[in-house]
């Protein structure tokens, strides 16, 4: 069954009409890539998803049930993660505080005091969950502001699994990183995809969204433009439906060369 | 992923795990050890067990205060009202004792919930009325010292009962009270802050206040009680020093936030929020009392202590940063 259904989204902040009936659809275990201009809704279409905006029109449904009513938290409990651009990190904390921040277990202690924070817990589950995604981070007892931004990304990522997602949203993860790093993050989304986790991510990276996706779903002024099979398709025809039509040879190797 | 460079020192790999481990910043306890070295070498008198639990008495006031003093820069926030809702406690504790002549342990109580009052208006008015913190505590500054004025008329409430007396002046097995009742916060303190879901929320509010936000921590809520329990502790350390000097002084604890928020930077807190510990600052609150009871031995004139207190503060938040931005260069 389809994992994600989105169907004649609407969206306006006063006058102004970002989303003007998007659909889209999205299987389980499957890449998505979200391409489009500065302004074309990317955003806003991702907060629809996970309720922090609630869609004016339309429907969204999640393995066949309507979550539109539904808010973050709820949408979260089912199963929708979305990863921020910024992180999200606690920079000062170690790997295993902020992939339990706000859910660390505790323990009693002395079978007293029951508040005490379980940190061995912590740091073996926190070391399993970052060898599950096949990554390499110096040390889990060591301040995430002390990692690459590929290896802070990994913490986000792992943060992200603990919640046993179904989708898992990405906003630019490849923006800040140094080309090396690219590379990492990009086999961590085929990991999460592998794992039968749905990823949709966004970028204006469109070399990163051509080697790593499914499929890539152009927006333009508030609508899915396009929506392109990623073995079938190529630069030239991504940038051209981003741009809308015009000369776009000129941009599209310009983009190659990136 | 990049390669490692060269392996790091054995000097910062100690650095690191006394930081992870213990959380105390090495740096600070080598100060208090070269500090009392060089206040045994000046003064004869420096060594002496009398002295040692001198210095103990007169940092037991202080010790408290850094520890609220730590909590709420811990989590990003700042209480410059702590020196004055010391005194005001101190007031209220003795006017309840001897104005009103009710029972001791009512007045005990009523230092702590005249302090926890004061902190929750400070907490209340930081997340709900959008006023920046420093400005809040800053006029709770004026507003707690000038009604501890109020209260007493000015003058000093002399005439406590002996249980309260006690508090602050007793000494079983030969430890000063004070000292005891430090310790005791201390360890809560420290369990509090290190070990409990509690202490790491504020430290990650104070890392990150959309990190914490993001990962459902009740960042409003959370800074009321940081804000009403450092309140609650400047109220005991309002009582510690009423029950030790035997009156409730409206001018008590006048510029002990300057000392108290020195003591908790010198032992490792960030004064941007999202570091600190509880054995830190009582090692930054030991430095101060060696160093102002090294002076006093030294008969070095008041005026000059309140010049090194200064001069300590802005060095040890010089050389955070320092640290910080070498640290972030790697």
């Amino acid at each position: 069954m389809t994992l994600l259904v989105l169907n004649g989204i609407r969206k306006s902040f006063g006058a102004v009409d970002v989303l003007h009936g998007v659909d889209l659809s999205v299987e389980a275990g499957e890449v998505i890539g979200l391409v489009g201009d500065n302004g074309a809704g990317k955003s806003t279409l991702m907060k629809t998803i996970t309720g922090i905006y609630r869609a004016d029109s339309g429907s969204i449904q999640l393995d066949g049930k309507d979550i539109l009513p539904l808010d973050p938290g709820q949408r979260r409990q089912l199963g929708i993660e979305m990863i921020y651009q910024d992180l999200s990190l606690a920079k000062q904390q170690d790997v295993a505080a902020n992939i339990f921040l706000g859910r660390e277990p505790v323990k009693k202690l002395f079978g007293l005091f029951p508040w005490f924070v379980d940190k061995a817990e912590m740091d073996r589950q926190a070391a399993r969950m970052i060898e599950r995604l096949g990554a390499h981070l110096p040390s889990i007892n060591r301040s995430v502001g002390s990692f690459s931004g590929g290896q802070q990304q990994t913490v986000a990522i792992a943060r992200a699994l603990t919640f046993n997602p179904k989708l898992v949203i990405m906003d630019e993860p490849t923006a800040a990183l140094a080309v090396r790093e690219v590379q990492s993050v990009l086999d961590l989304i085929r990991r999460l995809r592998s794992e039968g986790i749905a990823v949709i991510l966004i970028s204006h990276r469109l070399n990163d969204v051509l080697a790593v996706t499914d499929r890539i779903v152009v927006l333009r002024h508030g609508r899915a433009e396009a929506n392109l099979v990623t073995a079938r398709t190529n630069m030239n025809e991504v940038v051209g439906r981003i741009v809308g039509g015009g000369d776009t040879s000129a941009a599209a190797a310009h983009e190659q060369r990136g | 992923m990049a390669s490692e460079t060269a392996q790091p020192g054995f000097w910062s790999r100690v650095q690191r795990a006394s930081v992870e481990r213990l959380h105390i910043r090495l740096e600070s306890l080598l100060v208090l050890v070269a500090l009392s070295a060089v206040m045994a070498v000046l003064s004869p008198y420096f060594l002496s067990l009398s002295n040692f639990l001198n210095i103990l008495l007169a940092t037991s006031t202080i010790g408290v205060l850094a520890i609220a003093a730590t909590f709420v820069i811990g989590s990003g926030g700042l209480d410059l009202s702590l020196g004055s809702v010391m005194g005001l406690s101190g007031v209220a504790g003795a006017f309840v004792a001897v104005n009103l002549g009710w029972w001791s342990p009512l007045a005990v109580l009523a230092c702590i919930l005249a302090g926890g009052i004061a902190g929750y208006i400070n907490g209340q008015l930081v997340t709900r009325a959008f006023v920046p913190a420093f400005i809040v505590t800053l006029g709770m500054l004026g507003l707690a010292r000038g009604l501890a004025l109020v209260i007493s008329q000015g003058r000093a409430i002399y005439g406590l009962p002996p249980e309260i007396v006690y508090i602050g002046q007793g000494r079983p097995f030969g430890v000063p009270m004070p000292v005891i009742l430090l310790v005791l916060t201390a360890i809560v303190a420290h369990c509090l802050l290190a070990y409990t879901r509690f202490g790491r929320h504020t430290l990650a509010l104070g890392d990150s206040e959309g990190a914490a936000r993001a990962a459902g921590i009740r960042v409003e809520h959370h800074r009321r009680i940081i804000y009403t329990l450092s309140g609650a502790l400047a109220g005991l350390a309002g009582l510690l020093f009423t029950a030790r000097v035997n009156a409730g002084d409206p001018t008590a604890g006048i510029n002990y936030e300057l000392t108290a928020i020195t003591a908790a930077i010198i032992g490792g807190t960030n004064l941007f929020g999202g570091r600190a510990s509880i054995l830190g600052t009582m090692i930054g609150a030991l430095i101060m009392g060696v160093l102002q009871n090294g002076l006093t031995l030294l008969a070095v004139q008041s005026y000059y202590q309140q010049m090194a207190i200064g001069a300590v503060l802005i060095l040890a938040v010089f050389i955070d940063q320092y640290q910080v931005r070498k640290e972030s260069r790697v």
